[in-house]
């Protein structure tokens, strides 16, 4: 118990303080959501009555208290742009971001766990070698580069899939999967191939314990001693590095939107912080900083699932 | 009116097709009714009358709001909702005679009240500084249902012109509520959906007063990347791509038997801006050395694949009084030199800040390397576009240099106020500005011509090239503007051929 009050404790002040730092950041960045509203049309007079308009010419911290007071009640506030509420806006993005992401994982595992137990398997033949090089070659690509050629290969070349944009599930389900295949793909085979190498390495330092050569004795033949025996026990580093990717999948999925012209999270990120739309940015970090936090606390406890050691303590 | 979130590049044509071969595949993925446009930026909202950027016009203008006058690709004025116009001998008053058959996409009758409260809307609701050219207007009232009379406190020819843009577009008095997200207006489309962050759709206006349009639907994409507008129109997931970023990317598309490439005029004039209050620019001598020591001819071929073309004055082919070549400096790297030993400028340091913009970067490492040969110490800043560079630059004029495509068009007046980021003051210039304003429509060219030559032998700035109007379309698509004249990109006349 005390262990989840900790945990959200962390969060709270997480998010506290990386909120404060960003509104903070943006604040001193020159430029403001007004000037850049009123572009090129702008005269100073103008300037000031949009910014008392939009309450940007207050006190940095009455801003963020007014903010902060709002967001307790699950306001997320106004774009000073597009005068739309940010909160509904958020969920949107979120959901295609989160289409994007948890099928780029997916991609990456069913890539990782054949491709690792094999290159364990394989261990010091040719055929091991020749996986574990292939991983280096997918860690060695960006997830951009990767995008890239994907794009050109299946949608300029073959024009099998289409190059960008993106329908909502609810709207065509077969058009939505037809326009996250490219993506998907090229979020998953980076993350795969660095997936691989852990799920090998980790597969490699099982089968030297002495567990594995007892059921090896008792007759287990070896590839069944290796998912029965090795899996479970090589599946706490798998999972820390899998957490660990996850976040890193969520930031780096703003890239593949760009990419492929998808409109998530990052997507709104940036228009957020080009037209120095600090509420909509700040609502969007809020939301990131919580997932990834969500994501290690999951990880967390998949351990106790995972070891029975751990739950003692 | 000013420079632009991204040069407004919108149509032109020309069709000058290119070579052949490459990759095929994916084209005529299309229905005959149906076209979808790729293009840059994307719009904040759909409300021209409080938010910035020409995404918006360029969306909505002359598609889904009509003027009372509009501009043809010739850059003439012609009868938009008002069948025809009378200017009044002073110049002072202009009646306009609305057509009695038109209907805006809420139901109701486009009728004399809504133009005048259309007019005064303006006056009222509109934050945006080019509202002012409505200041001018001392009363716009009813005449009868079909008859507006506006009465000007001055002769203005530029306000008719205004009124072909997005300031003079006729809203219906019950249809503006919600103009941020349902725009309505009497064009020949409307707004079916907005996808923010990808696409804009419009539909046929099945009530529409005029031709009937060929496209039942144009779906507007957006693209943040420009590779991906590239692919996306290889693929054929658009059918047109409405802006070329790079003219070299041109040789992507030089498959005769898919795409048409689409090489115009535009409105938008990049400007070596230098700040003249400040030195050395405070001395005509050095601004017309730096005129003097630009090849830009060299740097148009180097940063533009030689697309574009060279002017000499913030004018386009477009402005009736356009005067071509005569206001250019010839490239004369000794006079250069010259002029500016006369200065005692020579080595002088120059904080040149420009857009973190792909264009002004590529230019502005020309200008550096040219300027360097007459002796001229350039040091580049590329700052972030919009919020900094508009921060910095334009509000507070803090700069030596800069580059930035001034895209509106008929924007001669930013060289008339001292307070504009040029910190140009020549009451000569104004006054002639003023005099072409309020002379005869055959007057005001010949003074337009005069002040723009002055802004020209003054060096108020120098002229880099004017933006080509570069698209790249599907091969059987016709009736695309060429050149980009006033803000709307128009599909009204847009059809695809023999299908």
């Amino acid at each position: 118990m005390s262990h989840v009050v900790r945990r959200t404790a962390t969060l709270l002040v997480s998010v506290v303080v990386a909120s404060f730092v960003v509104f903070a950041f943006l604040a001193v960045l020159p430029g403001n959501a007004a000037e850049v509203a009123l572009g090129t049309n702008a005269t100073p007079a103008a300037v000031a009555r949009l910014s008392r308009e939009f309450g940007t010419d207050r006190p940095l911290l009455v801003q963020y208290a007014d903010w902060a007071q709002g967001l307790l009640h699950g306001d997320f506030g106004t774009s000073y742009v597009t005068h739309e509420a940010i909160g509904p806006r958020i969920a949107n993005r979120f959901a295609v971001t989160v289409w994007l992401v948890a099928g780029g994982m997916l991609v990456a595992l069913l890539l990782a766990l054949p491709a690792g137990v094999l290159a364990a398997a394989w261990h010091r033949t040719g055929r091991g070698a020749l996986l574990s090089g292939l991983s280096q070659v997918g860690i060695a690509v960006p997830a951009f580069l990767a995008g890239i050629l994907l794009v050109y290969a299946f949608a300029v070349r073959v024009g099998a899939l289409p190059a960008g944009g993106y329908t909502p599930l609810a709207e065509d389900p077969q058009d939505w999967a037809r326009h996250l295949v490219l993506p998907w793909l090229s979020l998953g085979l980076v993350q795969g191939a660095v997936l691989t190498r852990y799920v090998r390495s980790a597969l490699l330092s099982v089968q030297r314990q002495d567990f594995m050569r007892t059921a090896r004795a008792k007759g287990v033949r070896r590839w069944a001693a290796l998912c029965r025996h090795g899996l479970p026990n090589a599946a706490i580093p798998v999972v820390t590095v899998l957490g660990l990717q996850l976040s890193n999948l969520l930031v780096g999925a703003i890239v593949v939107e760009r990419v492929f012209v998808i409109p998530g999270l990052g997507d709104l990120l940036l228009r957020g912080v080009q037209d120095r739309d600090l509420l909509l940015v700040q609502g969007v970090v809020v939301v990131l900083v919580v997932a990834v936090l969500v994501v290690n606390l999951v990880t967390d406890l998949l351990y106790r699932v995972l070891d029975p050691r751990l739950r003692s303590r | 009116m000013p420079p632009r979130r991204i040069p407004a590049l919108t149509l032109s044509a020309a069709l000058v097709t290119v070579t052949l071969a490459g990759c095929g595949s994916g084209a005529d993925r299309h229905s005959t009714d149906a076209l979808t446009v790729g293009l840059v930026a994307e719009p904040a909202t759909l409300d021209f009358s409080t938010t910035d950027g020409a995404a918006i016009p360029q969306a909505l203008l002359g598609n889904v709001y009509e003027g009372l006058v509009r501009i043809d690709q010739q850059g003439r004025i012609q009868p938009g909702l008002a069948k025809s116009y009378d200017r009044s001998a002073d110049g002072r008053t202009y009646t306009f005679h609305l057509r009695n058959n038109v209907k805006f996409t809420n139901g109701k009758a486009f009728t004399a009240d809504d133009a005048v409260f259309s007019i005064n809307r303006v006056r009222t609701v509109w934050k945006l500084k080019i509202a002012q050219q409505m200041d001018d207007v001392r009363s716009a009232t009813k005449v009868d249902a079909d008859t507006v009379k506006v009465t000007l406190k001055r002769p203005s020819n530029n306000w008719l012109y205004s009124m072909t843009t997005r300031i003079g577009a006729m809203y219906s008095r019950d249809g503006v509520s919600d103009l941020k997200e349902h725009p309505v207006g009497t064009g020949p489309f409307e707004v079916e959906s907005w996808q923010r962050g990808d696409s804009l759709v419009l539909k046929r206006n099945t009530g529409y007063w005029g031709a009937r349009p060929a496209l039942d639907t144009v779906t507007l994409k957006y693209f943040k990347d420009s590779g991906a507008l590239n692919n996306a129109m290889l693929a054929g997931d658009i059918n047109v791509l409405g802006a070329v970023q790079a003219p070299e990317t041109l040789s992507l598309f030089k498959d005769k038997s898919r795409f048409q490439v689409i090489d115009g005029s535009s409105t938008s004039e990049v400007v070596l801006s230098m700040n003249n209050s400040r030195k050395p620019f405070q001395d005509k001598r050095v601004r017309q050395a730096v005129r003097y020591a630009i090849d830009h001819e060299a740097l148009l071929k180097t940063t533009r694949a030689g697309r574009g073309t060279l002017i000499g004055s913030q004018e386009s082919p477009s402005d009736p009084w356009y005067a071509g070549a005569s206001n250019r400096y010839p490239y004369d790297p000794a006079k250069a030199k010259r002029l500016l030993k006369e200065a005692g400028a020579e080595g002088t340091s120059i904080r040149m800040r420009i857009p973190n913009l792909p264009y002004a970067v590529s230019a502005a490492q020309v200008v550096q390397d040219q300027l360097a040969q007459v002796g001229l110490k350039v040091r580049i800043e590329p700052l972030e576009f919009p919020a900094r560079w508009l921060s910095e630059v334009f509000d507070k004029a803090d700069y030596d240099m800069s580059i930035i495509a001034h895209a509106e068009p008929r924007d001669q007046w930013i060289f008339a106020d001292p307070h504009y980021y040029f910190r140009y003051d020549n009451p000569a210039y104004a006054r002639l500005l003023q005099k072409a304003d309020a002379g005869s429509p055959q007057e005001a060219s010949a003074d337009y011509r005069r002040a723009l030559k002055l802004l020209s032998q003054d060096a108020a700035a120098d002229w880099l090239y004017l933006v080509p109007n570069l698209m790249v379309a599907d091969k059987s698509l016709r009736g695309l503007p060429v050149n980009q004249v006033g803000e709307g990109l128009e599909f009204a006349g847009v059809r695809w051929s023999g299908k």
